[in-house]
C-alpha cells in the first residue's frame, strides 16, 4: 500500500502512508489510538476506499468496494468487536451467505461436514453445532479465523485479537498464528501490548497522527525505540494550561470496582483541578466514569464527595449531586437528535423550570450558552443533529454547565470535532477548573491530557496502574504505564 | 428571506391540514349535506371517544412505544363503572341492591382505576424491557377476559348523570361529548408541550439513553405514560357506555385501540419515536373521520372504506418518513 490517503469530512485521516507486508509473516502496526491504524486497514478491506493511492496486492492493483470482494480476493479481517449472528449455529455463522446447497436447498449435511474438516486442519475443538452465543470470545475469535482460512485468505488481519483472551488462550491464538504463516499466510497485527508484539512479529510499522512513521524488521527493534517512534514530538504549548489554586479534596474514590471493566481504583479530586485519565482501549476510564457517576453498577468500593459518603444509583442521582458526565459517544447517549438546540441545552435540569415550563426562560438559557460557548447555529430551535460535531459538543457542554455541577466529569471532550472547537473546549475546560470546579478530563489523545491535566491518572485493562504528577508528565512515562500490568502503590512516604 | 422560510416550515407542519381541508371540499361536493352543522356534529362526537384514545396512545408511541390494550381496558372500565350506576330495583343488575352511586365519585373509581391497569403494565415494561407490543398485547387479552368474567351480559339502564357526558347535547343540538374531546386534547397539549413530563417523553422517545445521562428517570417516565394511555382510555370507555346506554363487556370498545393507533400515525406521530404534534394528531383524528363519515354517506361500501383507509394510513407514514429523513 503506497501513498494512501483517506479523508473524512473535515478530517485528513491518513496522511497519505504506506504499509510493505511480506508474505508468511507477522506484520504489527502500531501507534497511539487515532494514528491511523485501523483506518488504514478499512481502506484495504475496502469499508473506508482511500481518497487516494495505490493498493497492490500479489502484483496487482486493487480497488475493492466492499468486504466481500477483499475476502473473496483473499483479504480478511477479523475485528476487534465480533459480530456473529448469535442465536445461529456456528455452523451457519461460518458459512453465512455462502452455505453450500443441493439446488435450493441448503446442504446441512456438507456444511457441518466441512466445518469439523476445517477445525480439525486448525486444531480447533468446537462443536459446529453450538450456538454461536455460548462460545467464549476466544472460540469466536477461533470460528472468525477459521472462516478466514476458509476463504482460502493471503492476509488476515487481526485487530487487537487479544484484548479479551485468557493466557492460555492466546497461547492458543498464537499456535493458529503459526500455523497460517507456514501456510504462507500474511498476518497484520494490530496490539498495543508490547511483550506479545515482539514475541510474534516479523515486521513492525509505527504510524502517527495519521501518518507513515517508520517500518523495520522486529529484530532490529525494541520497546523504548517503538514507544519513541509512537510519540514522537514534543507537547507543544496549544493548550491554555493556566495554573489555578487547587483547593480541597472534592471527590475521593477509593477501592471502586465496577464488573471487570473496573478494578479497584482509588484517587482524589480537588476542587479547581483538572484530573487527566490515560490508557489505551479498553482500559476501563469510560467505565470508571459511568460507574462514579451512576451508569454503570457500582460491585465494590467507595465514593465520597465533601467528605460524605455517595449511593449513586443513577445519573439522576448524580446530577443531585451536582456531579456531570459529558459522555464519549455524543450520538449514543449525549444528544437527542431530532430535538432542538434549546431542548437540547435544558434536558438535564428541566426541574429548575417550573410547572408549567417557563419557556422564555428556556430560551433565555439557551440564548445565553449559545453565546458564552460561540456555538454556531442558525437558531435555538435548530434541530441539534443538523450540527456539525463540534457544535453538538459546544450544546452538551452548556448542557452541563446549566446543571452548575462541582464535579465535571469529560469523556474525550474534543473527539471528531476540528481544532477551532477543540481549542475553544480546552479554554473552556481550563477556565471551569479557574471557578473552582474540579474536572476529570479523559482523553485518548496523550497531548491533550498532557497539556491540560495537573495530574494524569492511567489504567490498564480495568486496574490503575499510576498517577503521575505533572511535574514529571512525559509521553514515555504514560505510555509505559498504559501497557503495565502492576496496579498502581501509592506513595508511602518515600517517593 | 426569514419570513419565506418561516412559511415553508409552516406549510411543511401543517401540510395535514391541507389534506384535512381538500378532504371536506371533496366530501363536500360530492354530497353537500356533508357540510351541514348537523352532519358535523355527528362527525365529530362520533370520532371523540376513539380521538380521546389517541390523545392517550400518542404518548406511547412517542416514548417509541405503543398501546394495544385500550380498547379492552376502555371495556373493563366500563362495565365496572356502568354496574354501579344501575338502579337498585332494577331485576337486571349486575350487583342488585346496591343502587345508583353517584356518577363523578363513578368517574373516580373509573379513573382511578385505569391509572392502575396501566401503571401495571407500565412499570412491567419500564422495568423487565420486554416490547411494549407484547405487554400491551397481553393485558388486553387479559383486560377483556376480566371484562366477560365481570359480566357475561351487557350491562344498561345506566342512570342520567352517569351517561350525562356520553350524550347530553346542549340545548337538545350540541353533543357535550365534543367539549369532553376538546377539552382532553387542550389537557394533552399542555401535558406535552408544557410540563416536564412531555419534555421527558419526547427525550426518551428521541434517545432514551441520552435521557438517562441527562438525569431524567426513564422508568418513572415510561410508567406515567402508559397510565396516561390507560386513564385516555377509562374516560373513553366511560363516555362510550353513557353515549350507547350500556356497557359490553364483549364489544365495548372492540379494536379500538387500532383506530387510535391510525389516528396518531396518520397525524404525524412518529412510530421510531421523538416525534409528535397534537395539532397533527388532531387532524388526523378528523382526517379519519370525515372518510368513515363520509364515505357512508356517499354509501360506499364499508370494505372500500377500510381500503381506503389502509391507503391514508401507510401512504401518511411513507410522506412522514420521506419528510423526516430530508430534515435530518
Amino acid at each position: 500500500m503506497t501513498d494512501i490517503v483517506k479523508e473524512f469530512p473535515g478530517v485528513r485521516a491518513l496522511k497519505g502512508v504506506q504499509l510493505k507486508v511480506r508474505p508468511g509473516t507477522v506484520h504489527t502496526l502500531m501507534g497511539e489510538n487515532g494514528a491511523g491504524k485501523s483506518t488504514l486497514m478499512k481502506c484495504l478491506i475496502g469499508i473506508h476506499p482511500p481518497t487516494s493511492g495505490k493498493i497492490v496486492f500479489e502484483g496487482k492493483e486493487v480497488h475493492f468496494k466492499n468486504t466481500l470482494e477483499a475476502l473473496n480476493s483473499g483479504i480478511s479481517m477479523i475485528h476487534q468487536e465480533l459480530s456473529p449472528v448469535p442465536e445461529r449455529s456456528v455452523c451457519e455463522n461460518l458459512w453465512l451467505g455462502r452455505a453450500p446447497r443441493k439446488g435450493l436447498i441448503v446442504d446441512h449435511k456438507k456444511m457441518r461436514q466441512d466445518s469439523i474438516d476445517l477445525f480439525q486442519k486448525l486444531g480447533l475443538d468446537v462443536d459446529p453445532d453450538e450456538k454461536m452465543g455460548n462460545l467464549t470470545v476466544a472460540k469466536m475469535q477461533m470460528v472468525e479465523i477459521a472462516k478466514a482460512v476458509s476463504y482460502d485468505s493471503r492476509i488476515v488481519i487481526m485487530d487487537e485479537p487479544t484484548s479479551s483472551l485468557t493466557d492460555a488462550e492466546v497461547e492458543h491464538l498464537f499456535r493458529i498464528i503459526a500455523e497460517l504463516k507456514a501456510k504462507n499466510v500474511a498476518i497484520i497485527y494490530i496490539s498495543h501490548k508490547m511483550d506479545e508484539i515482539f514475541r510474534i512479529s516479523d515486521d513492525i510499522t509505527v504510524y502517527r497522527d495519521g501518518e507513515y512513521i517508520a517500518s523495520d524488521r522486529a529484530e532490529n527493534l525494541n520497546v523504548d525505540k517503538v514507544i519513541q517512534l509512537m510519540v514522537g514530538r514534543e507537547v507543544t504549548e496549544m493548550f491554555p494550561k493556566v495554573d489555578c489554586p487547587i483547593g480541597d479534596t472534592i471527590l475521593k474514590v477509593e477501592n471502586l470496582s465496577a464488573g471487570r471493566a473496573v478494578k479497584n481504583v482509588s484517587f482524589e479530586l480537588h476542587r479547581g483541578e483538572i484530573l487527566g485519565m490515560a490508557g489505551l482501549v479498553g482500559a476501563g476510564r469510560t467505565e470508571t466514569a459511568e460507574a462514579i457517576f451512576g451508569m454503570r453498577t457500582v460491585t465494590g468500593g467507595k465514593i465520597y464527595k465533601d467528605g460524605k459518603e455517595l449511593h449513586i444509583k443513577s445519573p439522576e442521582d448524580a446530577i443531585a449531586n451536582k456531579i456531570g458526565l459529558l459522555t464519549e459517544d455524543r450520538r449514543g447517549n449525549g444528544i437527542v437528535g431530532l430535538l432542538s438546540i434549546k431542548d437540547n441545552t435544558v434536558l438535564a435540569n428541566l426541574k429548575k423550570y417550573g410547572f408549567p415550563l417557563n419557556h422564555k426562560k428556556m430560551r433565555e438559557d439557551t440564548e445565553e450558552y449559545v453565546k458564552k460557548l460561540n456555538t454556531k447555529t442558525p437558531s435555538i430551535d435548530t434541530p441539534i443533529q443538523n450540527l456539525s460535531g463540534g457544535n453538538q459538543q459546544k450544546v452538551l457542554v452548556g448542557r452541563w454547565l446549566l446543571t452548575d455541577p462541582d464535579i465535571l466529569i469529560v469523556d474525550e471532550p474534543t473527539r471528531g470535532i476540528d481544532v477551532g472547537a477543540k481549542s475553544e473546549i480546552h479554554s473552556l475546560i481550563t477556565k471551569l477548573a479557574g471557578e473552582g470546579k474540579a474536572i476529570i478530563m479523559i482523553s485518548s489523545e496523550l497531548p491533550e491530557v498532557m497539556g491540560m491535566s495537573d495530574r494524569i491518572v492511567v489504567m490498564h485493562e480495568g486496574i490503575m496502574t499510576a498517577v503521575v504528577d505533572r511535574k514529571d508528565f512525559s509521553s514515555e512515562l504514560i505510555l509505559k504505564y498504559a501497557t503495565s500490568d502492576v496496579p498502581y502503590q501509592p506513595a508511602d512516604g518515600k517517593q | 428571506m426569514q419570513k419565506s422560510f418561516d412559511k415553508k416550515k409552516f406549510l411543511s407542519q401543517n401540510s395535514i391540514w391541507l389534506v384535512l381541508i381538500v378532504l371536506v371540499i371533496i366530501m363536500s361536493i360530492a354530497q353537500p349535506s356533508f357540510f351541514s352543522v348537523n352532519n358535523l356534529l355527528t362527525l365529530l362526537s362520533g370520532e371523540a371517544v376513539k380521538g380521546i384514545m389517541a390523545f392517550g396512545v400518542m404518548f406511547a408511541i412517542l416514548s417509541k412505544g405503543i398501546d394495544l390494550t385500550i380498547g379492552a381496558s376502555a371495556a373493563l372500565v366500563a362495565v365496572i363503572t356502568a354496574s354501579l350506576v344501575q338502579p337498585a330495583d332494577y331485576a337486571n343488575a349486575i350487583l342488585p341492591g346496591l343502587g345508583t352511586l353517584p356518577a363523578p365519585l363513578v368517574f373516580l373509581i373509573g379513573l382511578a382505576l385505569g391509572a392502575v391497569i396501566g401503571g401495571i403494565y407500565g412499570a412491567i415494561i419500564a422495568y423487565t424491557k420486554i416490547p411494549p407490543f407484547i405487554a400491551t398485547l397481553g393485558a388486553q387479552l387479559i383486560c377483556r377476559a376480566s371484562a366477560k368474567i365481570y359480566t357475561n351480559r351487557p350491562v344498561s339502564n345506566l342512570s342520567d348523570d352517569f351517561r350525562f357526558l356520553g350524550s347530553y347535547r346542549i340545548g337538545g343540538v350540541f353533543p357535550i361529548i365534543i367539549i369532553v374531546f376538546f377539552v382532553m386534547f387542550a389537557i394533552s397539549a399542555f401535558l406535552l408541550t408544557q410540563t416536564r413530563f412531555g419534555k421527558n417523553v419526547y427525550a426518551i422517545g428521541g434517545n432514551d439513553q441520552a435521557a438517562r445521562v441527562a438525569g431524567i428517570n426513564v422508568e418513572k417516565n415510561l410508567i406515567l405514560v402508559y397510565i396516561w394511555c390507560s386513564v385516555c382510555a377509562a374516560i373513553a370507555g366511560m363516555l362510550l357506555a353513557g353515549r350507547s346506554g350500556s356497557a359490553d363487556p364483549a364489544n365495548t370498545g372492540l379494536n379500538y385501540e387500532l383506530d387510535a393507533i391510525a389516528a396518531a400515525t396518520v397525524g404525524g406521530t412518529s412510530h421510531t419515536g421523538g416525534i409528535c404534534r397534537v395539532s397533527g394528531v388532531l387532524a388526523g383524528i378528523l382526517i379519519l373521520g370525515v372518510i368513515n363519515n363520509g364515505l357512508v354517506m356517499l354509501k360506499v361500501d364499508d370494505n372500500m372504506t377500510n381500503i381506503v383507509k389502509g391507503l391514508i394510513i401507510v401512504g401518511s407514514v411513507v410522506l412522514d418518513m420521506r419528510k423526516n429523513a430530508k430534515r435530518a
